[in-house]
Parts: structure tokens; sequence; C-alpha cells
């Protein structure tokens, strides 16, 4: 066997210089330090931190203000119910806390995240997560137009206005994580790249609700993803790079070695882990990561540099394998084969 | 400078207390809970004593265990103070004997309250410290919220120069809750009063091993008198040691206080002497007659015990003709009051000691029993009754005595009330934040201006849809007015209804203002008002304001809230502050209020502000009244002649103008009258679809206010129906209609019956069969529907399956429209019982909300059934309740067997036969008890001609022959704390009784503290930082006995279990112990969906089912059964459904989490040992050949 050359993992995302593209993505794995420092002893580059919700600021403070003050000065004998408190620990409030301890016990960037969608009062958060120390923002816009009189112009102007209004008022990079719901995917991309995005984040899973039937019941389950969720991100990103200033971050179905090979060569900056880690534990960063470096040895790969984009739209052999062509060619490639019974 | 505060007298008390204490032992009862609330509050966040040292803050089990751990607290040298109320004081009675007789120092802060007698009242009179006046404490009474503070610090120094111990008292809610501006004292100021030495001194008299000395000897007729004497030199310096004290405080804070302070004409012949807060209002009556030139004076009594006969008399004018004593007390069958008989004693000695020139006329009056007004008008009365020749001994003053003859009429409309100023009265809804937008009120102008301030808060006896009317004063002079408000300045009606309830425009003076919040606009608004209202506002000439307050509080997402809102307007126009200024004033204390809760909340109230300004409109008043439209009547038509008579006046706020001869003389009031208010508070009431219903009864069983009910008809029985009388027919009874009807003026629209309804539309699953719809278009048409379902009859309950909440739909609750929270999760039980067993049923009922809701006036719940029959119902105390429920059982027993014994003896008479079926009975199940029943009333018929004495003993106790159901009902307070003793006996002592403890796992009544039934990680009031130890097991420890039936519902989880567990336990010959699961408004919860906590609390086992039946144990089975599953979900996905636990992971997540993992163990190991119960093998049954 020859002698291997060192092999150059580093990549550029969102103007950081992570030491792989392994990011562990926005989930419950940010949620205890513990597991956070397992992240990074397992090899990961990078830690998305889980997402403060707009909704979560909001009513989080609202709640406590109805319960403080649900049915009390009716009755003289019992004026109120709870002890008043002279402070309260916020969610908000502990997320930040947490942050900033993260950022003190680990090495590897941390990477805030915010998700919501009017110009309201959780936007004050962005700076506060950077003060927190976060050496990035991923910025979640989630939205579903359920108003039919909102046309699709008006959407996309509110994402840019919540994103411009974010990027406003940080320093640090601002990431968006984007639904691929919308008319014109490239264009949308393109309009976030020139209102100075510093990366797209490619793509967040709507989670989608589910029918009790016992209970004839709407029921919020969450679903976890699957390999095959990676294809939609795998061409867009395809598509896209090289047509925008901004990174590229793949997320949804990242699920091994090969997935990250695929993502890279397609030209992503880095690849979000979520569902293969929450199945498998901080420590499968490791396996992904060994399995990657072999590949990429076996193959005389130098650097993750060197593969990024080799396969995007642009620079593949056959580019329309992209587009509506290839449409035509996977349902000519499709053939009812049911199983026989024996 | 001192810093100047806005505060209420419990604040002032507990303020001082917590500074000069080490521990601090405290008990729930209103009106003083809030000083021991405040202590633990001030304890979890650290703050120090004037030692730098935080207090231990103790919760005991009672006020007897509270002044029993004082008194061990202060034997060992602490510094230990309480602080109670009414009976509690009672239950420290004889400590306070031990606590005196061994010359202890302490102080115990009472806010004085009425003790229960004929009823119970929450409300303030010194029944409670006169019961107490003879333990040897001293008594120092404060008048106002600045001597609260002032005498809880003065009173501490009494104490430790004096070694007397004392009582600092002031009046219940009048003071203790009333919100003054008052100066603080500082910790320095607190320090000046102490002298450490004494401190030390009282250390040093200490139990300890180090130098060991025995207290609390044994006596015998030898000694015991001598010694007793021999404490007498303490008591007799302690008035000088007072007074100094008092100089000391004058020299630090320039307030003088004599041990009596006169106040008054310096040549004045007629004297009050009183105490407490009427002292204030007395005190602005003399200012204005001796103004008028009337020889009047005031001697307010301070220091009530030692009572220094001496330092009385000195203070008493030279020229005093006559001498009225008033006492805030009753003291029937006495030659007088106490505060009477001691100025008589003590003129009667300085006479017999000739210190006396003449001897002044002398009269004793009550006054003010249960906060009753006391007025400038009655003290003007008292004086003038002081002028006649011969007054009036023994007087009442403030109601009218047709009886005994013994009021003193006076002039409502005299007043003295300082026209410099406000006075604003606010009528609100419990739930609108009108109380605490006031008290925010009176801090901004107290603390942002030189201006004085003063609020009292009158609310009614409801639970849900509470009326509250707050009384504001603010002025440039200190404010003592201790009266409510009768001449305002400004009235405000924050609910439009109210106007067609109740007189809102009384309290209004010439030319006041007056702010409506209503829909109608400002054009639109004169045309809706009712005659008498128009008719006031012209006549007073009153300016007009409209404004849409709940419409400002939906659009600035305040939901139903309009405190904000409601109190820019009375800014705004009030012209208490100049109008910008007011309104940063608002946000300012906005945001000192809310930041904390985030900033959300705060840009929410600083929009309603902004947006009220523009929304809130003048209103031109008309010339002319043009309405026609009348006042609502209080009561419904139909009522009996004491409702009519009694309860409608009281009902309609006019309770006050009732005379004495209209009561009945012992507190025996007929039951069924809460039909009769017809209280229309909901805005929303469930609609029935008919032909979605399934006609499974959940509805009707978790109703709390028994306000949907079902019956059952044959329409050939029935001449004409409503034409919106919906009904369909019956899948239980073929060929019969069956209905499912509402009253829509007696339910809250809590909406718990529309969670729970099972029934879906297959077309639009959110339709279900029952749907909340607003009331407005509905009130007529389901008010005639439910009048006419009233009359339907009742279905008969032998043709039903009673066991099944199918069908228990069909019996009649014979407990409804009670005065519970909406959404109460305890009602639904105490209704089901009573649809079970109601017409045999005799309830103990403890104290605490159950008692509330179950009786207090004006209306009550438990009713009678069409023949008569029905609960009877009582409550004694908190404390003894199951004991006052054994003694029901004993009664029943033993009356049962006397008659039996009778009856034998008049076998022959009777007839034998006859005389064998009663005696020999099976009354096993309803048709048997039915049976005997007939068979009773047969006997009594029998009886009434047969005029031996043997035969009318018979005849008055032949009732005890029809089997009695005894319920023991009561809170977790008196099951697991107070009443633990009392109901551990009773159950131990194997008499047929039935307890049921609604378990809500906090003192609910008083206001959410913790009882021994809080789980572990819950945050309460007395646990302000969570409670730290885990839910005590009481069903494990009443197995114990082996011989107690003991189980455990959960309506909401499983409720067929629930009737099956009652049924059980009513049917078992000896004591059962059912302990229901009752979500409540303490735990932070949606009421709406409180039921689906009970299904958690199942599901993640911190709620086992069970049932230990020792009936099968007798039959040689293990009687435990696990009627639940093995949880399903871990403690905590129950625990932060509820703001009981998810408040501490805001204050503490830490703690939070620490305490959540123990939480998760108490429910694990508790689990875990039921099973392991419920698994053993059954043992050989005992045989009792007794039996």
């Amino acid at each position: 066997m020859s002698e291997r050359t060192a092999l150059d993992l580093t990549t550029k995302y969102l103007g950081l210089t992570l030491k792989n593209p392994l990011i562990a993505s926005a989930s419950p794995l940010s949620h205890k330090l513990e597991t956070i420092q397992k992240l990074e002893e397992a090899g990961a580059s990078a830690v998305v931190f889980f997402s403060l919700f707009e909704e979560q600021i909001v009513r989080e403070s609202m709640e406590l203000h109805h319960h403080a003050t649900f049915g009390t000065e009716s009755y003289a004998e019992a004026l109120s119910f709870f002890p008043e408190p002279s402070n309260y620990v916020l969610t908000p409030d502990e997320y930040l806390v947490h942050l900033a301890e993260a950022k003190r016990n680990v090495k590897i960037p941390i990477i805030g995240s915010l998700n919501g969608f009017t110009k309201g009062g959780w936007i004050k958060y962005a700076k506060r997560i950077q003060e927190a120390g976060a050496d990035a923002l991923e910025l979640n816009i989630y939205y579903l137009p359920t108003d039919a009189s909102k046309t699709a112009a008006d959407v996309e102007q509110q994402y840019l206005d919540v994103f411009q209004t974010v990027k406003g008022s940080v320093t640090i990079p601002v990431a968006v994580k984007l639904s691929p719901y919308f008319s014109s995917m490239a264009n949308m991309a393109k309009k976030f790249d020139d209102a100075g995005a510093d990366g797209l984040v490619l793509f967040n899973r709507f989670y989608q609700p589910d029918i009790d039937l016992e209970n004839l019941e709407v029921v919020a389950n969450v679903l976890l993803s699957t390999p095959q969720a990676m294809r939609l991100p795998l061409r867009w990103i395809a598509i896209l790079h090289g047509h925008l200033k901004c990174s590229l971050a793949a997320t949804s179905g990242v699920h091994d070695a090969q997935d990250v090979l695929k993502m890279l060569m397609v030209g992503a900056n880095a690849t979000m882990l979520c569902s293969s880690l929450l199945k498998n534990g901080p420590q499968y960063v490791q396996q992904i990561l060994s399995e990657m470096t072999q590949w990429m040895q076996e193959r005389e790969y130098e650097s993750v540099s060197q593969m990024q984009g080799s396969m995007s739209q642009k620079s593949c052999p056959n580019p329309q394998a992209f587009e509506r062509a290839n449409y035509i060619k996977v349902l000519e490639s499709y053939t009812y084969n049911p199983v026989k019974r024996s | 400078m001192r810093k100047k505060v806005t505060i209420e007298g419990n604040e002032a008390a507990a303020y001082v207390a917590y500074r000069l204490n080490e521990v601090i032992v405290i008990y729930p009862i209103t009106p003083s809970s809030t000083m021991g609330e405040l202590a633990d509050e001030w304890a979890t966040r650290g703050i120090k004593n004037i030692w730098g040292t935080v207090p231990f803050v103790q919760e005991m089990q009672s006020e007897g265990g509270a002044a029993g751990a004082v008194h061990g607290a202060l034997q060992t040298g602490a510094l230990s103070t309480t602080f109670t109320a009414s009976q509690g004081l009672l239950l420290m009675i004889p400590n306070m004997y031990k606590i005196a007789g061994e010359l202890t120092p302490v102080v115990f802060h009472v806010a004085a309250r009425s003790i229960a007698t004929h009823a119970l009242s929450i409300f303030g009179d010194h029944s409670d410290v006169m019961a107490a006046r003879a333990t040897g404490f001293g008594f120092l009474c404060s008048s106002s919220v600045q001597e609260v503070m002032d005498f809880a610090c003065i009173s501490h120094a009494i104490a430790f120069e004096s070694r007397v111990p004392f009582v600092h008292f002031f009046d219940g809610f009048r003071t203790s809750h009333e919100v003054n501006k008052i100066e603080l004292l500082t910790d320095e100021d607190i320090r000046a009063m102490v002298n450490e030495q004494r401190i030390i001194d009282h250390r040093n008299r200490r139990l300890t091993p180090e130098n060991p000395v025995i207290r609390g000897t044994a006596q015998n007729p030898d000694v015991f008198f001598q010694s007793r004497e021999a404490s007498n030199p303490f008591y007799n310096a302690c008035p000088a040691i007072a007074q100094q004290a008092m100089d000391d405080f004058a020299k630090l804070t320039g307030r003088k206080y004599k041990l009596f302070d006169y106040y008054g004409a310096p040549d004045a012949e007629r004297v009050i002497v009183m105490m407490g807060s009427g002292a204030d209002a007395a005190r602005e009556t003399v200012d204005y007659l001796v103004n008028q030139g009337e020889k009047v004076g005031l001697l307010i009594v301070r220091l009530y015990r030692p009572f220094a006969n001496e330092h009385f008399v000195a203070a008493l004018p030279k020229t005093l003709k006559s001498l009225a004593v008033l006492d805030r007390t009753k003291e029937p069958g006495s030659g007088g009051e106490p505060l009477y008989l001691d100025v008589v004693n003590a003129v009667f000695e300085a006479a017999q000691n000739k210190k006396l020139g003449a001897v002044p006329a002398i009269i004793g009056g009550r006054y003010g029993l249960s906060s009753k007004e006391f007025t400038p008008a009655m003290v003007k009365a008292i004086y003038d009754e002081l002028k006649k020749e011969t007054p009036k001994n023994h007087f009442t003053v403030g109601i009218e005595d047709d009886l005994g003859h013994t009021s003193l009429d006076y002039d409502e409309d005299f007043s003295t009330e300082n026209t410099q100023g406000v006075r604003a009265v606010f009528y609100g809804l419990g739930s609108d934040g009108t109380v605490s937008a006031n008290k925010n009120s009176i801090k901004i102008i107290g603390e942002n201006t030189p201006n004085f301030a003063q609020g009292y808060f009158v609310y009614d006896s409801k639970k849900s849809g509470s009326l509250t009317i707050s009384h504001l004063r603010f002025g440039p002079q200190p404010i003592r007015s201790s009266y409510l408000i009768t001449k305002a300045s400004f009235v405000a009606c924050h609910q439009f209804n109210f106007l067609f309830q109740y007189d809102v425009l009384k309290y209004a003076q010439p030319k006041a203002v007056f702010l409506l919040n209503t829909h109608y606009g400002p054009k639109e608004v004169w045309a809706q008002l009712p005659e008498t209202v128009q008719k006031a506002m012209i006549a007073k000439q009153l300016r007009f304001f409209v404004i849409d307050g709940y419409k400002v509080a939906q659009e600035a997402g305040m939901g139903g809230l309009i405190n904000t809102i409601m109190q820019t307007c009375f800014f705004a126009i009030s012209d208490i502050l100049p109008k910008e200024e007011a309104i940063a004033a608002i946000k300012t204390y906005i945001k000192k209020t809310y930041q904390k809760k985030g900033d959300e909340v705060v840009q929410m109230n600083f929009a309603a502000v902004d947006s009220t300004l523009l929304q809130l409109h003048p209103v031109d008043v008309p010339a002319v009244v043009s309405s026609k439209i009348a006042l609502q009547p209080a009561i419904a038509t139909g009522a009996p002649e004491f409702v009519n008579r009694v309860t409608s006046r009281i009902v309609s706020h006019c309770g006050n103008s009732i005379a004495v001869s209209q009561f009945p003389v012992d507190g025996t009031f007929p039951v069924g009258t809460s039909k009769w208010e017809k209280r229309n508070i909901a805005t929303e009431i469930p609609v029935w679809e008919k032909d979605l219903c399934i006609q499974c009864g959940k509805c009707v069983a978790v109703c709390p206010h028994a306000v949907i009910r079902a019956k059952m008809f044959e329409p050939s029985a029935v001449a004409t129906l409503p034409t919106t009388f919906k009904h369909v027919a019956a899948k239980d009874l073929p060929g019969s209609q069956f209905v499912l009807q509402v009253s829509p003026a007696d339910c809250t629209g809590c909406g718990l019956c529309v969670d729970v309804c099972p029934a879906k539309s297959k077309t639009e699953v959110k339709v279900k069969a029952l749907n909340m719809h607003a009331i407005t278009p509905l009130l007529e048409t389901e008010s005639a529907n439910w009048d006419f379902f009233e009359k339907l009859p009742e279905v008969d309950r032998s043709k039903i399956k009673k066991a099944s909440i199918r069908g228990a739909q069909y019996l009649q609750p014979l407990f409804e429209f009670s005065g519970a929270c909406s959404g109460c999760g305890e009602t639904p039980y105490i209704k089901l019982v009573t649809q079970l067993f109601g017409d045999r049923m005799m309830v103990a009922n403890a104290t605490g909300c159950s008692s509330i809701y179950g009786g207090n006036l004006p209306t009550t719940p438990w009713t009678k059934n069409a023949q008569g029959r029905g609960p009877a119902w009582a409550n004694s105390l908190f404390e003894d309740n199951a004991e006052f429920g054994l003694g029901f059982r004993l009664t029943v027993d033993k009356q049962k067997q006397f008659a039996g014994e009778l009856l034998k003896d008049l076998s022959s008479t009777l007839g034998d036969q006859f005389v064998d079926q009663i005696l020999n009975a099976s009354q096993a199940d309803e048709a048997e008890i039915y049976e005997q029943t007939a068979r009773v009333e047969e006997l009594k018929k029998k009886l009434a001609s047969i005029k031996t004495v043997a035969a009318q003993h018979l005849l008055s106790i032949a009732d005890m022959l029809i089997k009695k159901s005894i319920w023991i009902i009561g809170g977790d307070g008196w099951a697991y704390d107070i009443g633990f003793g009392g109901l551990d006996h009773v159950i131990s002592s194997g008499r047929n009784v039935n307890i049921l403890v609604l378990d809500t796992e906090v003192y609910s009544n008083t206001g959410g503290q913790m009882s021994k039934s809080t789980p572990r990680a819950a945050v309460a009031k007395f646990a302000a930082g969570g409670k730290m130890y885990g839910k005590k097991d009481l069903p494990r420890m009443a197995m114990t006995y082996g011989h107690v039936y003991v189980a455990t519902v959960a309506l909401g989880a499983k409720d067929e279990h629930t009737i099956k567990v009652l049924m059980e336990a009513e049917s078992y010959d000896g004591p059962s112990l059912v302990i229901a699961y009752s979500h409540c408004i303490a735990h932070g919860i949606n009421m709406t969906t409180g039921l689906q906590e009970h299904k958690a609390a199942v599901q993640s086992g911190h709620w086992p089912l069970f049932r230990y039946n020792p009936m099968l144990a007798q039959e040689g089975k293990n009687p435990l059964i696990l009627d639940s599953a093995d949880p399903q979900m871990k403690f905590k996905e129950y625990a932060y459904r509820q703001n009981r636990f998810k408040i501490l992971t805001k204050t503490n997540p830490e703690e939070a989490q620490r305490l959540m993992a123990l939480a998760q163990g108490d429910v694990d190991k508790r689990w875990a040992t039921y099973k392991d119960m419920a698994a053993e093998p059954a043992s050989q049954p005992q045989k009792d050949t007794k039996v």
C-alpha cells in the first residue's frame, strides 16, 4: 500500500474554517453540555444549537403572565395562588446561559439558532445569542403561507425582511435555513445571497401533522428523516453551487459517510447531521468521519475542497440530470415489479 | 429620609417580624396567611434579618402545632414568632398560657377575625383576641397600616424588656388588607429598638444540656398558687416599659404613642373608648365635631393587656361626663363586653381610691362584628347618645336590632369625608384584573407623588364570576378613613351588566366622573342604560365616559384582562396627575411589574395603554330620562318566602339593612337556595347536538355546577313541548325521549362538558355533541327550556343502572349551582355522591373550599328532592371534621338501637309481624331501603295516635330505622394535616362512616399553601422554593388497620371506577376513605381541560387507582386491587403540564431538576410498593366470633 498523503478535511462555512464538514445540526443533541462535549470528542466540527422559537419567547412570557394572574384578586381568602418570585429564568435566558456555557467548554464553533417568522420582539435574541458567544447564527424561517390572499411575492418579501432585520442586528455570520417550497428556489437563494446571507442551509424539514384515528385528533409527532430525504438538498446544492457567494450546507437525510461525500461533491460546504446522531448517538460522528476519510484516502483525494462541487451541475458530465429531463429518465427507469408470492 | 411605601397591613407586620426573628412558624388562616407567605418568600430569596441571618420558616400542621413549635423554639433560646387569626389563635391558647407562665418574650402577630359561632366568618373583629385575653399575654393593638409597622416593632421591644409575651393585633381585612402609604422603618430603626442585652438574656434562660434546668413541672395545692403569683412584678412593670418603648420609638421616628392615646377636645364631656381600625373613623369624626364646637373626645386603647388602670384614668379629660366603651366582639351572657368591663373596673377602682373626681356615666356597646362597617355616622350617633340623660347601655351600632332593641339609630347621610383629593370606587369582575390594576394605581400615586393613598377591596363570596368593589382614596393628607367610600368623585363600572344588578351609582357624589366599560359607543350607550341609571346620572350631573375595554384588550393580546386599560382611563380622566405624567408613570410601573416575565408582556401592556387613550370617549348626558329598561330581579320568580324576604336582599347587596328579627336565631337555614340566584355569569354555554349525542352521561358527570342534566320522558305524558326544546329517542329506554338540558343562567361556561364529550361528527370532526356558543341569543329560550325541563318528572330510579356513568346521569343531583370556581375539580365528586345517596345522606364538612362553596351565604347549593329528602349538611370546624362526622354516626347507631328497643317494647301494640319486618329489614340496596322507608312512614302514622311516652320517643327517632349514609367531606389540608389525628382515630373506630377527601394537594381555599399532600417539586405558597419532600401516602397509612375500605379515584381518568368505588365505599359496613384527585385553579392549569390532568396523573403513576376492600380479605383474597396500569409516562410529563411544577424550572432550574428526579423516585417507589402489595398472597381471614 502506498504511503498516504495527509488528508485535508477542512472546509469553509460561513467564513469559519471548520476542521471537517460534519456539523451537528440544530436538534436536542445540544440540550446537554455533556452531549456537546461528546460531539466534539467524536470529531464534529461545529454544533448548531437547538432552536429558540419565536413562539417560545412570546408564549412563555404570556403563559407565565397568565398563570400568575389567572383567578387572582377575585376571592377574599385566595387573592393569589402562587408565591411571587423575585425573578424568572425564562427559556430564552436559559438558552443564552447554556450557549455561553457550551462556548466555554468546547473549542469547536457554536452556531446559535433562531426560528421565527414575524418581525416581532423575538428578533432581539439574535443579538443576545451573539453576545452569549455564538460564532454564527442559523436563522430558521419557518412559515406556512395558509392565507390564500398572500401572494408568493409577499411571502418572499417577508422572508427577506425578517432576514435583513436579523442580519442588521448582529455582526456574526448569519445562515438561513430554508424550505424547498419556493416557486423559484434558485431565485430565492440568489435574493438571500444578494441580501447578505452568509450561508444557506438546505433544507428545513417541516414537521407534518398526523391523524390519531382512535380519538379523531390531529397529532404532532416527529418522524426522523430517512436517507431518501437527501435527494432534494442534493439536487439543489448541485444546482446552486457556483452561482452564489454564500456557503451551502446540506441538511435532511445525511446519514452516513457516503451521503456526506455526495453532498460535498455536489457543492456543500458542510453537512448537517441530525437523525443519524439521534439514532446512533454522538459518537457516530467518529464512524462517519473515519469511513469518509478511508473512502477519500482509498481514492487518493487530498482534501475536501478538492471534491467540493466536483459533481455540481456546473461540473458534472450530465448537467441535465439535475433538471426536468431527469424526470423522464427516472420514470423510464422505473418498471413495475410486484413481489411474487410463492 | 425614610422610604415611603404603599403596602397592606399584613406586609407591614411581616416586614418587622421577619427582621426580628430567627424561627418563624406558620400555618395558613385568613386573613393572616399573607404574613406567613411573605416570610416564606423572603426566606426563599435569602433576605436576612437585622442580625444578618436568614430566618428559618417552618409550616406546621395546625396553629396548635405552630404554637407548640414556637414554644419549643423559645424555650431553647430562639427568637421566634408566628402569625394567625380566629380559630387559629384559639388553637394556640394552651401554649400561650404556658409561654406566658414561663415569662417568655415573643410576639404573635394577629389579624383579628371573628370566631365561628352560629356561622363562620372570615372577616374582622376582636372575638379571637378577646378569647385569648386571659392567657397572660400582653396585647397591643394597631389601628392603621402605619401603626401595624410601628407596633410590630414596639411590641417586640416591650416583650423583651418586660419578659411578658405579646399579641400584636390589628383588624382583619380592614387593616390587614388595606393598602396605605406609610413610612418604612429601616433596619437601623428596628435595631435601635432592640436591647441586645435582653436578647442575650433570653438566650441565657434557654434549655441546654450545658447548663440544664427543668421547666414544666407539676405542682400541688401547696405551692402552685404561690408560684403563679411570683410573676406579678413583671406584669406590674410592663405598662411603664411599654410607655418607655413608645417614647423611644417617638424619639426615633417622631410618631408618638401612649398606652391610651387621647384625641379630641381638651375639655371634652363625652368620650368614646375603643381600639382597632374603628378608632380612625372615630378620630375623623371627632375632628369634625370639635370643629363644630362639640365637646367630644376619643381614648384609643393601645396596650390592652396588661390593662393599666391608672394610666387609663389619667388619660381621661377631667371634664368628662359620659363615656361610651366600644367592643368589637360579643360575649353572650356576660355583664358586658370585655373592654367595657375593664373600663368600668378602672373607673370604679379610681373612684374608690378617691383618684377620680366625678364618676362619669359609662355605657358599653358593640360594633363592627365580622367587618361590619363602622362609619363617622355611627360614631356621631354614639356621641349623640352620650348626650342623653340615660344613654342606652349595652347598645349596638351599625345594625337594626328590632328584636332586642339594642341598636342606636344613625343618619346614613352624615359624612366627614375629606373632599380634597380623589375618592374612587371601581366595580369589577373577579377575573378582569380590576383589583390588581387598582393596587398598581395606589402604588403609582403613592410612590410617584407626594399624595397619600389608601385602597380597600371588597369581594363577594363566590369563587367564580365574583364582584369586586375597590375603594381608593388619594389626597394630600394621611388617609385615616377606615370605612368604605360613600361619596365618590369617580365611579367606574368595568362590567356593563352590573348596571342591571347593582346600584352602581349610589356611591357617586354630584358632578362625579362615571366611567363605563361597554361595547356600546358614545352615541349608542345612553339608550342601553337602565332607567334608574339614567335618572341618577342626570340628577347627579355626572361626567360620563365610555371605553370598549374588551376590544382594546383583545387587540392588544390581553385576552380578558382589562386592568391596564381601565387603569389608563382612570388616570386619563380623574385629573389626579397631569395626563402625560400619569401615562409615563403607568408605563414605568408596567415595566417594573412585568419585565421579569419577559418583554412581550411589557410591550402588550404598553400597546394597551396607547390604544386606550385613543378609544376613551366622553358621552353627552341628555337632560331627560328616556329608558324603560328595568333592573334584573335578584331572585328568580317562585322562590320560597324566606328567600324572597331575606336571601334576595343579601343577593342584591342590601344585607346590611336586614334587621335582626329576620334571621334564624341559631344559624339554621333552609336548603336549596342557590337555584333562585340566577347569576348569569357565562359568556358561552354548551349547546347540544342531539343527533350526535350517544347519551353516555359523561358531561352530566363532570359538570361542576350541575347545570347540565339528562332526563328521559314519555312523550305521551307531556302535553306541549316548547318549540325550541330538544329531545331525541332515548337509547336506554325504548319508547322514551332523551333530553340533555343546560341551565344557562346557572352555567359558569367552564367548558369541561365539551372537553369530555366523546361524540364527534362524522362529517366535521370539530363538531361534538356539545359545543360552546355565545349565550346572548340563547339565554331566553334556553332558560325557558330549563324551566320546562325542571318540571319534567325525575326518572324512576328503579329503572336505572345506577352503578354506571350512563345511568347516573338520570339521578337527581342534590348539590347544584354552587359558588365554586368555574371548572372546579372537587364539586363533581360531591354532586355524584348526592346523586347516589343524597336522600339519606348526612354530611360533616370540614372548613375549606367545600364548606365555602357549600355553605357561604347568600345562597347555598345543598338541596332536596321532590319528596323533601336530601343531604343534611353542617360544617363544624377545620380540625375536627372527622370527629364531628363520627358524632353523626354515633347518634344514628345509638338511636337506631334505642328505636329497636322501643319497637320491641311496643311490639304488641304495633303488631309483632310489622315490628319484625322493620327490625329485620335488609337495607342492602336502594330498593330495600325504599321499602324500609315506606315501613317507617307507616310506623310513624301508627305512632302518632299512641300517646304513651315510649311511643312519642319512638316517633321522634323512627327515621333512624332507615339506613343513613354518613359522609365526612373535606380537603387535603384537613385530611392530611390539621384533621389527620382525628381522621386516623375515626377510621380506627371501625364505625360506618364514608370519608371523601377532595385532594387538590394544596390548601386551595386560603390561596394555595403547601399541605402534606403536595407532591415533591411542586411550588406552593409556604414552599416557594418547591416542596422538598414527597406526598404523604395517606391511603397506605389507612390500609395498615386492615378494616378500612381505602380507594383512590380520578373522575377524568376512569369515571366508571369512581362510581364503583363510591358505591363500594358506601355499602361497606365500616369506615371508608376515598381520596379523589381534584384538579384545581391553584395548580396553574387550563381549567377547561382540567379532566385531562386526571388522565395524565394516572398514566404517569402519580395517582395510581386502587381499592383496598377489607371484604375481600374476609373472603380469603388479597384486599388490594390495582385499577390502573403500569405508568406509561414519566412523572415530569404530567407535572410540566401544570404551572405549579413548571414555575420552579423558571425560578430555580437546577433545583427543579433535582427535585423532579427525586419526585420520579417517589412515584416509582410508591407504584412498586402497591404492586407488590397487590401481588401478595392472601392471608387466612381472621374470624371475629362476635360479629
